[in-house]
This record gives structure tokens, C-alpha cells and sequence, in this order.
């Protein structure tokens, strides 16, 4: 038998072994197969290969994808993440832990998810955060399910058309084979509209509105009077963040809002081709028990001293089954981790200092694309880091030529409407080049 | 070994009703509290009616919930909103904490309930 | 470990900064409207780097993980993660690329999807995969939703019950309910597996299909498969595959040629990729030919979690084919050794050969006596934390009252095992003659039992609950 470094098995145990259990071979531990379905011969796979050889051949692979200076956004911003974080992140203990079931050497875990739960809640100005969900368009699907369960009987939510593209896909999967009907909220210049929200709310049918704090036209909107309409209506608001920008606009709890929701990976999660990030949820405290997932309570042990442990867990799966609030039984621990990590460093301070780096940088950058004239404003309403402009180049060879130049950005939102990004890791030099590798392309 | 007091009708999911006239007291049995252990929740959702054998709350306890089945139709006339508060009173004395009072439609329901001897023979099985 | 009690909040200085921006920039935001911004600053901790670096540090230090030491842990797969998966995961080439970027600009990351898919294709004998699930519970309602599909597809909108066995993983049920089907449940016979006769009754034109785990969470495969695969099939059904047990399966058996048409597998359970203390994982889908139209359900965001499927296809071109075939024999071996050395001592509720895990019904002198209450599978568990192991998976299947479910993995030497072995003896001893002592572990834990009950009457979530 070939040793191999993941199996610590010798010749001689595996006799030992096979002798104590009463069998003579190992397909003999599989009697219990019907000999049709057991496999006696190797898969269609390639053998083994060394460590090196597979450190080579992801390193000849990846080379292919040529690093790009990112320009986009739609939901995954690259804002810089500090060397510590990675570093923290990747220590086994916190890598290579299970959920901590047993808290009694999970105190680690349990404290980082508890000081997410806190930084979320911050962040959000709401009371009750969960230790985390898959990621932020599922966790809007999941704050549809919050807002019909406390809303009994109603079966329509309402979405804001200027909610991400991917999210609003998400929670229509969900809904749909929930049984739950989707109405959209039209923009008005670029934003979600409130007489049409007011209008749909007539028929009291809807359980909750998801509306977008900043949009994805890059626009922070204007929720006045959004809580109200809502509210009185008998139907949840349900705000969807950029939790990083939520270090200067007004937090959900500031607009009135019941639940937000969102996806932590602008907190400093690298772009990783769309994972994994994680997303967030946070309610206000007469909805707790209507919150899906895990979430860590504090409380003391035999000796008086401070611990968290899993807490109200009688809402989750592996107890009330068919019941639960969600069928989700895990988080995105690790990834809460690195939020936790990411902020602790930034602070309040440096979270703003991120916001007002981007703002700077999306601003030459708009004025510089501007200035080609080959682009018009889209809409006239304030920003942080992304905007649309209009423009009559066809977007496929305007990415073509972002690529050509070592860019990606130009986000075809139709309509002639293209989407850019620019985060505080941007360069003047970054923005010159890409405005004059366009103009050198179209302009004639 | 589980208390049954006598004087109270009680259901085969371990509720028990006081009948004053035309109200029925609803709570839950001394069995059904420690089969439960610490209950640390116990939600009255704010119901117009009842319908005998429909659901009308649940408790939570650390490892555990139940869902609470109505023994009686009827109109909810009052929710005991102490308990949301102070659960473990259905720990303490789950005989003397009601959960809901109950306008009854249908009395002749009643007789479908076991009586404390009924009950008594019910659990010990 | 030690016990470390601070809090990031609390070691907070005004003033304080850990981070470093560029200099490209100057800080701007005239231009949002005062009435769009928030009114006081997020309380988040003010740390130095030093300060961030040594708090997380010593939190870690009150962490178990598979790297500091064994973990029995049915159902979970707890097996050891390779470095290397790690290495090319985080490479920076991977860290960049934005998710909405085309074969066109991401041609390998494009590639290693499809090389992923290919090898999961020829490992579960199905014919095509979706990446979107982020775990195993969000893979059955990605395949239930893909079940679903298939069927309003073809005009059968009456398909909505789904049978589970009473033995099923929880988020069985609740993954059904999430997708607005109806949960009927099988019962298991005296040998622990489906009981077809029960079975039988349940079929109809109703059924959407039968979800399940072979081996089951006793660890027994359910010989009965191509009878249960073909009545289901008969009632036009779909069979589910739930691929958290899939280790021992690894090169042995594959669940397409047992005619289930759906299933998820567990990246981070059986490919090797690391759980990060829940999370996060990867449930890839995977579909029979006729399915493959209803493969394209949007149940997460971009592309799943990309990285995740990195570190699987990188354990997999390590294991090669031979490996890959060894992995699960060595699981299923490991398995059956320590139910052989410790059936003495706790209860084999159904003495079968087990696959990669098994389930005792607590131990078989507890120690209890006339007004003694005996040590329960929860106090074994506890007990082992004091002698350096993870618990097994306690109280799960709930067939029995007693439940206490071990996994040991393949990655486990036989050392490992004997020495566990060992120490599960002595615990089996220490009950018998003093389970009072079992009732108060762990005794060497940084911290003791916590008192679950206040932690749920009382709910503090948040630092700014504690300090009220």
C-alpha cells in the first residue's frame, strides 16, 4: 500500500486494525454494499500528484487570469484589507474549530461572532444581530421569511427595482417557491420612489418593503417618510446596506427600519470571484425570536465566570425541524471573524476615512469620464463610491477596452446606463490611464 | 412524579383548562412543565379566536420547544402577558399561571377532556 | 487553555488607530447632504494594531480546532485540512477577481469550476454540478427547489410532499419547508434502516421525492437502496441524495449508480476544506442528465463560495484516484475499529458493520443507582473535553435517548484512536464509580457548564446589552 501524508495508517496498523474488527481486507468493511453498486476499480481521475506539482499547476493556471485594476462594484467593492487580517484569520484555532457546540473550548469563537453581533448592531443602530448568513442577498431572502412570519397571513413583499441585480434574483428564487408573490417599486430618478410605495401599500397586502440604502446606481437615497408609510400600512421596512458605507450615511435604525440586511464583504473581504463573503441581519428586538440562524448570548459559568454560548436556539432547525425560522445551520463564522478583525482595526475613524478616500477617488473619476465627453450624467443625486453615467459606446467594446488596458468596470446596467466603482485603492495614475486608453479607443 | 390537580379538565397534549361559566382558564400540565425542563419562552401571539385542537402559542425551553394546542373553541379574551416576562412561573406553579382565557363558543367541547384521574392514567402509560 | 475575559470594545482608547490608508486621497465628503448622513459615529473600538493582534490571538487560545487535537464528531467529517489547499486559496491571483468578470477576463477561474465540476461528476456518478449552495442545508434547498423545477416543468404541480426518514439530519425537514413542500416522515426498522414496508404507503402521485443519507446517521449503509430508488421512481418521485455522509462512499460507491437524481456533496466535510467555526462551507448540487435543464436556480449570490471549491479541487488532485478510494475505506476502517474496542462499555444499540461512523446509546453502567442519578452521554462529553478530545455528536439521531455518535475520519492514526480508546475506557470507569464527578466536567476547560438557561431568559447579544 502507498503511504500518503493524509493518512497516517501503516502496513501494520491497517492489519492490526482489520484483524480487531474481524475481517481480512477492507472491501470486506463494505459487505453491507450490493456488490453492483461497490467500485472495485479506480476512478476516471488523474493519480496523485505531489504537492508541488499541484502548487505548480494552480500557479500556471491562474496566470492566466491577467490582474486587473478593479472598476466595478454591483455588490463586491475592492476597499483594502489590512495584512492583519488575513493573518488572524488564517490561525488554525479559529480556522480549523466546528461550530462551537461545546462552548467549554469554543470561548474563542463565541466571542468573536458576539463581537460581530455587537459591531453589526453599531453599525446598524438596531438592537438584535445574528452571528451571520451565507451572504447579503440571501439574507434579504431570509428577511422576506422574517417579515411574513410576523406579519401573519399577508403572502406579497414589495422590492425596490434599485436593489442590486443579484439580490433581487435571490429573493425572488426564494419567494417563488415559497409561494410568495413580488411586487417591484419603480425608481424616480434613480431611486426607489415613495408615492409608489405609498400607492402599492393601499391594497394592505404586503408584509415588508426591501429598499436599498445606498442603490445600485451608487445613490444614497432618501428614506424619508419610508418607515411611516410602511408602518402604517401594517408592513416592515427592511433596509438592504453597504455596511461600509454605513460608517457615514444614515443607519437603517435612523431611517426606522425593522430589519437591515446586507453583505459584509466590503468590511475588508477581498473579492475572491464573488466568495465566500457573508451576510448580515439585524432586527429590532420585538422581532429576536423571528431571527434565523445562530446567534451567541452571554451568561455566566459554574464559577461565576463571563461566557457566551449558543443561545435561542430553540428557533433553529435541529429543534424545531420543519418548524424553524430558517433551514440554514450554519454561518459564515470565519468570514464574521474578519469583519470583526477589519473593524476593530479601521475603528470609527477609519471606516469614515475609507468612505470619504473612495468618495474622493469616484469623484475624479466621474469628472474625468465626464470630461471625455463621451459620457453624461445619469442621474443628479449624491454618492459615495459608485455611479452610472450615460453613454451611447456600445459597453461591450468599452469593456474590451478597460481590459486591454489591465481594467474592469464599466457595468452594462442598460438603458445606456454603465456602472463604475472607484475604492480608496484606486491611483490618479489608475484613472488617467483607463480615461485615456477610452479615449484613445473612441474618440476620433 | 407529575402533580395533577383535581378539579381541572386536561387534553392529550398536556394542557389543562379551568372552567368559570362560559370562560375557560388554558395552561399547561405539571407533566408537560418537566418534560420541558427551564422554559426560558413562551409566546402568546395576539389571537382574536380559538379553534379546538389549533395552535395558540408555544414555549421554548434551552434544548426544547412545543407548540400549545387550544382544548376549546372560542374568543381569546385575555393573554396572561406576565409569563412573557417571567416563564419560569409555569415551572414554579404551571397550575396556578394560566396562558389564555377563552370565551367558549362550543362548551359541549369539554367533553372530549380527560378528568384529573383520566389525565393521571394518561401520563403514567 | 487559558481564560482570557476581554472584550475589543473594552480595551478601546480614544484615539487609537490600527490602520493605515493611502495617502492617494484626500478626505472628502462635502458633498453628501446632511440630512443623508448619520448622525453620531459607529461605536466600534478604537485599538492600536499591537492591541487587535494580541486580543484575537489570545482568543484563539481558548479555541479547539482539528489542528490542535481529535475530533470524534459524527456526521461532521471532522477530518484533517491540508496546508497547501490554504496556500492556493488565498493566492492573491484568486483575491482580486471581481465576481461579475467573464471567461473573457477570469478564463482559470472559470476553469477551475469546470475541472471541479468534471471530478465531482466522475466521484458521484452524476452529470453536472452547481457551485451556488455556501453549505450543506443550502445544498438540499437548492435541490429541492431543482426538484421542484423538474417537476412544475413537466405539469405535476400536485408533487409537494417530500418523505424524510425519522433518522434524517434536521435541516431535512426544514429545507422542504423553506421551499414550500411538505415534510412526510418514514420510519426506520428494529435494523435502523428505512423500513420499505412503511414505505410503500407513503407513494403516490403526490410525491415529489425521498430525500436521503446512505449511510444514514447510524453510520449503516441502507442496503435496501435499489428496492426504496425504485418504488420511488415508480410514483414518479426523485430521489435525493444528502451527501453529508459521503466520506466512506469516496471511491467505493456513487450515488448516481444507486439512482438517486439529486444530491449535494459537503466541501467541507468530505473534500477537506476547513470549517472555520461554521462556516464557511460549500454545497455543491449535482444532477442527473434529465435534470440538467433545472440546474440553474439562484439561491446565492455570484458564484458560491469560489474559494471553498479552490481548496476541494486542490484535494482532490492531491488524493488522485488511488488516494481518493483509500480515503474512504481508511474512514470506514477507523470507524469500525473503535466500535469493535468500545462496545464493551457503552451501548451498540445495533451491531451491524458501520461505514465511516456509529451511534452507542449511552454507557452501559452509568453508575446510577436507588437515588444516584447515573452519568449521561452529555457528561461523557463534557468529561472528554478535561482529557483534550472534542465531544462526539451527542443526543443525535434522536432514536435513541442516549445518543453518542462517532466519526473519527480517516486522517486519525491508529495511536490516535488507541489513545482515545484509552481515555473513553477510563470515563466508562470513572461513571460507574462516581458519575457525580462526570456531572460537574469539564474540570479543565478554560470555562465550566454555562448556565444556558439565564443566557435564553435573559438574551444580552451585544456589548452594549452587558453593559446596561
Amino acid at each position: 500500500m502507498a503511504s500518503f501524508p493524509y493518512f497516517p495508517h501503516t502496513e501494520g496498523d491497517i492489519s492490526a486494525m482489520l484483524e480487531r474488527t474481524g475481517v481480512k481486507a477492507l472491501d470486506d468493511l463494505y459487505s453491507d454494499v450490493p456488490s453492483k453498486f461497490l467500485h472495485k476499480e479506480p476512478l476516471n481521475l488523474p493519480e496523485a500528484m505531489s504537492e508541488q506539482q499541484v502548487r505548480d499547476f494552480f500557479e500556471k493556471l491562474l496566470a492566466k487570469d491577467a490582474p486587473l485594476a478593479v472598476f466595478a462594484g454591483q455588490g463586491a467593492y475592492d476597499h483594502y484589507t489590512p495584512a492583519v487580517v488575513p493573518y488572524i484569520c488564517s490561525r488554525s484555532e479559529f480556522l480549523t474549530a466546528y461550530t462551537p457546540y461545546q462552548c467549554e473550548i469554543s470561548q474563542g469563537t463565541l466571542r468573536y461572532i458576539f463581537e460581530f453581533q455587537s459591531m453589526i448592531c453599531a453599525l446598524t443602530g438596531l438592537d438584535v444581530s445574528n452571528a451571520s448568513v451565507y451572504d447579503g442577498p440571501t439574507a434579504a431572502a431570509e428577511a422576506v421569511r422574517m417579515a411574513i412570519a410576523s406579519t401573519k397571513g399577508r403572502q406579497l413583499v414589495l422590492l425596490s427595482d434599485a436593489l442590486l441585480p443579484h439580490v433581487k434574483r435571490v429573493v425572488a428564487t426564494y419567494a417563488k417557491f415559497a409561494h410568495l408573490g413580488i411586487d417591484f417599486l419603480p425608481c424616480e430618478g434613480g431611486q426607489t420612489s415613495l408615492e409608489a410605495l405609498k400607492a402599492k401599500l393601499e391594497s394592505g397586502l404586503y408584509a415588508c418593503a426591501i429598499v436599498p440604502s445606498v442603490n445600485r446606481f451608487g445613490i444614497v437615497e432618501d428614506h424619508s417618510g419610508f418607515a411611516e408609510a410602511l408602518h402604517g400600512a401594517g408592513a416592515l421596512l427592511v433596509e438592504y446596506c453597504d455596511p461600509s458605507t454605513l460608517a457615514v450615511v444614515k443607519s437603517p435604525a435612523e431611517w426606522g427600519a425593522d430589519i437591515a440586511v446586507g453583505d459584509g464583504q466590503s468590511l475588508g473581504i477581498p473579492l475572491n470571484f464573488g466568495g465566500p463573503y457573508v451576510g448580515f441581519m439585524a432586527c429590532t428586538k420585538p422581532l429576536m425570536r423571528k431571527l434565523p440562524g445562530r446567534i451567541v448570548g452571554q451568561t455566566t459559568d459554574d464559577s461565576g465566570r463571563r461566557v457566551f454560548v449558543l443561545t435561542l436556539q430553540a428557533r433553529e432547525q435541529h429543534i424545531r425541524r420543519e418548524k424553524a425560522t430558517s433551514n440554514i445551520c450554519s454561518n459564515e463564522s470565519l468570514m464574521a471573524l474578519w469583519v470583526s478583525v477589519y473593524l476593530s482595526l479601521m475603528g470609527p475613524e477609519g471606516l469614515k476615512e475609507v468612505n470619504e478616500k473612495s468618495h474622493a477617488a469616484a469623484l475624479y473619476l466621474r469628472s474625468r469620464l465626464l470630461s471625455t465627453g463621451l459620457f453624461e450624467p445619469a442621474f443628479d443625486a449624491p454618492f459615495i463610491k459608485e455611479f452610472v453615467l450615460r453613454t451611447g459606446l456600445d459597453t461591450k467594446a468599452l469593456r474590451a477596452c478597460l481590459q486591454d488596458a489591465g481594467f474592469f468596470g464599466a457595468i452594462d446596467e442598460g438603458e445606456g446606463l454603465v456602472s463604475f466603482c472607484a475604492t480608496e485603492k484606486r491611483t490618479h495614475a489608475e484613472i488617467d490611464a483607463l480615461v485615456a486608453a477610452i479615449e484613445k479607443t473612441f474618440k476620433v | 412524579m407529575s402533580k395533577v390537580q383535581e378539579g381541572l379538565l386536561y387534553s392529550e397534549s398536556h394542557e389543562w383548562v379551568r372552567v368559570e361559566g362560559p370562560n375557560a382558564f388554558i395552561g399547561i400540565s405539571d407533566f408537560a412543565q418537566e418534560e420541558m425542563g427551564d422554559i426560558t419562552w413562551v409566546d402568546i401571539p395576539d389571537l382574536d379566536n380559538v379553534m379546538k385542537g389549533e395552535e395558540f402559542g408555544a414555549l421554548e425551553s434551552v434544548k426544547a420547544s412545543s407548540d400549545l394546542y387550544s382544548p376549546v373553541t372560542g374568543t381569546v379574551s385575555e393573554r396572561n402577558t406576565d409569563l412573557e416576562d417571567a416563564p419560569e412561573l409555569l415551572n414554579e406553579d404551571p397550575y396556578a399561571n394560566w396562558i389564555i382565557r377563552v370565551h367558549m363558543s362550543d362548551p359541549s367541547e369539554l367533553e372530549d377532556l380527560m378528568d384529573a384521574a383520566a389525565y393521571e392514567a394518561f401520563i403514567a402509560k | 487553555m487559558k481564560f482570557y475575559d476581554s472584550l475589543s470594545i473594552e480595551l478601546s482608547r480614544p484615539g487609537r488607530k490600527g490602520y493605515s490608508l493611502s495617502g492617494e486621497w484626500s478626505s472628502h465628503m462635502a458633498d453628501i447632504p446632511a440630512s443623508l448622513c448619520r448622525e453620531s459615529a459607529p461605536a466600534l473600538p478604537e485599538l492600536s494594531e499591537v492591541d487587535v493582534v494580541r486580543h484575537y490571538t489570545n482568543l484563539s487560545q481558548m479555541n479547539f480546532g482539528v489542528d490542535t487535537g481529535f475530533y470524534p464528531l459524527g456526521s461532521c467529517t471532522m477530518k484533517y485540512n491540508p496546508k497547501i489547499n490554504e496556500e492556493i486559496a488565498s493566492s492573491s491571483a484568486i483575491a482580486r477577481l471581481h465576481p461579475l468578470q467573464g471567461p473573457d477576463t477570469a478564463p482559470a477561474a472559470y476553469e477551475i469550476l469546470d475541472l471541479t465540476d468534471k471530478a465531482l461528476q466522475e466521484i458521484t456518478g452524476m452529470a453536472g454540478f452547481t457551485f451556488k449552495p455556501c453549505a450543506g442545508a443550502h445544498g438540499e434547498l437548492t435541490g429541492l427547489m431543482i426538484m421542484r423545477t423538474y417537476h412544475l416543468s413537466r405539469g405535476e404541480e400536485a408533487r409537494t410532499k417530500v418523505i424524510v426518514p425519522d433518522s434524517a439530519h434536521g435541516t431535512n425537514p426544514a429545507s422542504a419547508a423553506v421551499c414550500g413542500l411538505e415534510v412526510v416522515v418514514v420510519k426506520s426498522g428494529e435494523d435502523g434502516l428505512v423500513d420499505v414496508e412503511s414505505l410503500r404507503p407513503l407513494l403516490g402521485p403526490d410525491v415529489a421525492g425521498m430525500m436521503m443519507t446512505n449511510p444514514n446517521t447510524l453510520g449503516l449503509f441502507e442496503k435496501n437502496i435499489e428496492q426504496i430508488a425504485a418504488l420511488v421512481h415508480e410514483c414518479g418521485g426523485l430521489m435525493y441524495y444528502d451527501g453529508a455522509n459521503m466520506n466512506p462512499l469516496l471511491g467505493a460507491v456513487r450515488p448516481g449508480d444507486m439512482g438517486f437524481d439529486i444530491m449535494h456533496l459537503n466541501l467541507h466535510k468530505t473534500f477537506s476544506t476547513p470549517h472555520g467555526g461554521g462556516g464557511p462551507g460549500s454545497g455543491p448540487v449535482g444532477v442527473a442528465a434529465p435534470l440538467l435543464p433545472c440546474l440553474g436556480v439562484d439561491s446565492s449570490g455570484f458564484h458560491g463560495n469560489f474559494t471553498v471549491i479552490v481548496k476541494a479541487l486542490s484535494y482532490i488532485m492531491m488524493l488522485g484516484k488511488e488516494n481518493l478510494a483509500l480515503a474512504g475505506r481508511l474512514s470506514t476502517l477507523n470507524a469500525n475499529y473503535i466500535k469493535e474496542e468500545l462496545r464493551d462499555c457503552y451501548r451498540l444499540p445495533i451491531d451491524s458493520v458501520c461505514k465511516h461512523e456509529f451511534v452507542f446509546d449511552g454507557l452501559i453502567n452509568d453508575g446510577g443507582s436507588e437515588g444516584v442519578h447515573g452519568a449521561t452521554t452529555l457528561d461523557v462529553a463534557k468529561r472528554l473535553l478535561d482529557y483534550g478530545y472534542h465531544a462526539p455528536t451527542i443526543y443525535f439521531p434522536l432514536l435513541f435517548h442516549q445518543s453518542l455518535m462517532i466519526e473519527p475520519t480517516e486522517t486519525e492514526s491508529k495511536d490516535t484512536l488507541d489513545a482515545f480508546i484509552a481515555v473513553m475506557k477510563k470515563i466508562a470507569a470513572e461513571a460507574a464509580e462516581d458519575p457525580a464527578m462526570l456531572q460537574g466536567a469539564p474540570h479543565n476547560t478554560p470555562v465550566s457548564r454555562p448556565d444556558e438557561t439565564a443566557a435564553a431568559r435573559n438574551p444580552i447579544l451585544k456589548w452594549q446589552d452587558a453593559v446596561q
